[in-house]
């Protein structure tokens, strides 16, 4: 086990302890917009797609990265649209 | 935004001359902000008045990402990747703009769908590149595309049934859970069998892909439509943890911690959403609950009678009361009467009555879903009470008016240990000193459950539809 892969999984297991605190705060009024919300940073993976699209023209690797970057964006760009569209209707 | 990628393009030219700070310290570094961006944003969704802000915040942590991305030397071919980010970015803008706020659990399942299907690409790409690969690399490539294709095609059977593309009550056969059993089985055997001869592994991994993929269909058709606000926020819960799984695979952080983010929001909506039902996790995904409500009509003791007044006759109690409190439940909805309830609300106000809501957790299709409803329906979002907060003020309640919601009302949830929903967390609108439940008729509801508030002494059922019902008692205040 390489030291890199150590880091990563120390991340990972802290991320989910932030995740969980930050998260259990949102008050059930907002848990729609939550689930939109954190399904466009869930497009996050539209990284790997950029990469894998762009690094290998002409490749397999490079077509499934076209298609991953049209579905991440659809995320990304559509959740964080529809969210804010939500968000704005909430009025004191 | 296009000052920071101003800034960052400034920079970028500035590092220009050494290539490995960029591409060793630069990005990654701007990868961190992103994902401190993206948690500051989730804090700030803890109030509705900060919670816009948030959004931009998480938004503005996404294109900091992408950007920094884009820097990367590695990138040769930047025409492909235009055209793929204008496709996406103009469906989703679509997507977003045209859907009603009622379909949004469809559109959240839909796009739950899209971000595993973009995991197991971008694992797949990873695998595809023809690399010799490390055998953890090897291992969390399987893991990843497991975990995108069962979120894929899960999220679009769990679309179907919501969008009634499908029918919403479980499709069972007997077997089923061997089968499910076998195939995961077989898809741990293969993700074995690739790690250990890395040479075959291109077979296997297609294999485990289209496995996967069935059984994130046969996984999902036997959850009956009630149950779908669990599946949609445990579908929400693996979208994030394919991320995650695919950040191990490239070995990027940001897809990582972003990745678990995701994943731990999902986890705790699916256990608020249990708990709403009194249900484990397990029996929501493996019982099939809601496939045997046709057949069998109920037993009602002839005994027992309801009450039932036409609207105009209740307007003077509405308009003697101190506190009112609203009890929404799908129902409304469907009947579109939001605006009109609203309406009744700002009529009340103006006769001095204090008005609340009471939203049970599983009012909606999803979580949250009915608070987005009413807020979409202009009702100020600091008049909304859940569960916990408005239990106790149902004994100095003069009025709990019930519309379009059924089983999270019912008080056999609390005494009636024969009751199918017995220890469910409920609405004690029967403490109330008068309830008016506003129904179609005296049909039970979608779990086919009689419902006791129906013949107590302070309830009075309005029959009628919803909207017209609150409509009369609108025009009947003015």
């Amino acid at each position: 086990m390489n030291g890199q892969l150590l880091v990563e999984i120390y991340v990972f297991v802290l991320a989910v302890f932030v995740g969980f605190e930050v998260i259990s705060k949102i008050p059930p009024t907002l848990h729609t917009p939550l689930m939109s919300g954190s399904n466009a940073i869930s497009g996050i993976t539209i990284i790997g797609a950029l990469l894998a699209a762009g690094s290998l023209p002409g490749t397999l690797s490079a077509t499934l990265g076209l298609i991953a970057i049209i579905l991440a964006m659809i995320n990304v760009v559509g959740g964080f649209m529809v969210t804010g569209r939500m968000l704005r209707m909430f009025k004191k | 935004m296009w000052l920071a990628a101003l800034w960052l393009r400034a920079v970028c030219l500035e590092c220009s001359k050494n290539k490995i700070i960029v591409q060793d310290i630069f990005i990654p570094i701007i990868y961190l902000f992103s994902a401190v961006l993206f948690i500051l944003g989730l804090r700030q969704l803890s109030h509705p008045r900060t919670a816009p802000k948030g959004n931009n915040t998480a938004a503005i942590g996404m294109l900091l990402a992408v950007i920094a991305t884009l820097l990367n030397n590695q990138i040769l071919d930047f025409q492909t990747i235009f055209i793929g980010i204008v496709i996406g970015s103009a469906i989703g803008a679509v997507l977003a703009k045209r859907v009603e706020m009622t379909s949004m659990p469809q559109l959240v399942a839909l796009f739950n769908g899209f971000g595993g299907i973009a995991s197991l690409l971008v694992a797949a790409a990873e695998f595809y590149k023809g690399e010799p690969l490390l055998v953890f690399t090897l291992a969390t490539i399987t893991l990843s595309v497991l975990i995108g294709a069962v979120t894929f095609s899960g999220s679009l059977v769990a679309f179907a049934k919501l969008q009634g593309l499908l029918r919403g009550t479980p499709i069972k056969f007997s077997g089923q859970h061997s089968i499910n059993g076998i195939l995961a089985g077989v898809v741990v055997l293969l993700a074995v069998y690739a790690v250990l001869d890395p040479a075959q592994a291109s077979n296997a991994v297609l294999a485990i892909i289209v496995i996967s993929l069935f059984l994130g269909i046969l996984f999902v058709i036997p959850i009956g439509g009630a149950d779908m606000p669990v599946v949609i926020a445990m579908l929400n819960s693996f979208s994030g943890l394919a991320a995650c799984a695919t950040g191990f695979v490239i070995q990027n952080d940001a897809l990582i911690i972003s990745g678990s983010l995701v994943g731990a929001s999902g986890i705790i909506l699916t256990d608020i959403m249990c708990k709403g039902m009194n249900r484990t996790i397990w029996n929501v995904l493996f019982a099939g609950v809601g496939s045997a409500i046709e057949g069998s009509p109920l037993e009602v003791d002839p005994m027992k009678t309801v009450k039932s007044y036409e609207p105009e006759d209740t307007v003077v109690i509405f308009e003697n009361s101190k506190q009112i409190v609203i009890v929404p439940g799908y129902g409304l909805a469907v009947a579109q009467a939001q605006h009109m309830v609203h309406e009744l609300q700002e009529l009340l106000e103006g006769k001095g009555v204090i008005v609340k809501y009471a939203i049970h957790p599983v009012a909606g299709r999803m979580p949250g879903h009915m608070n987005v409803l009413l807020a979409e329906a202009n009702v100020p979002y600091d008049s909304l009470y859940d569960l916990d907060q408005i239990n106790p003020e149902f004994e100095e309640t003069d009025v709990t008016l019930v519309i379009g919601a059924n089983d999270v009302v019912n008080p056999a949830a609390r005494h009636d240990v024969n009751s199918p929903i017995f220890g469910m967390p409920i609405l004690d609108v029967d403490k109330s000193q008068t309830v008016f439940v506003l129904k179609r008729s005296m049909n039970p509801g979608f779990a086919g459950i009689e419902n006791e508030l129906f013949y107590k002494d302070n309830t009075i059922m309005i029959f009628g539809d919803a909207k017209d019902t609150v409509s009369k008692l609108v025009s009947e205040l003015k």
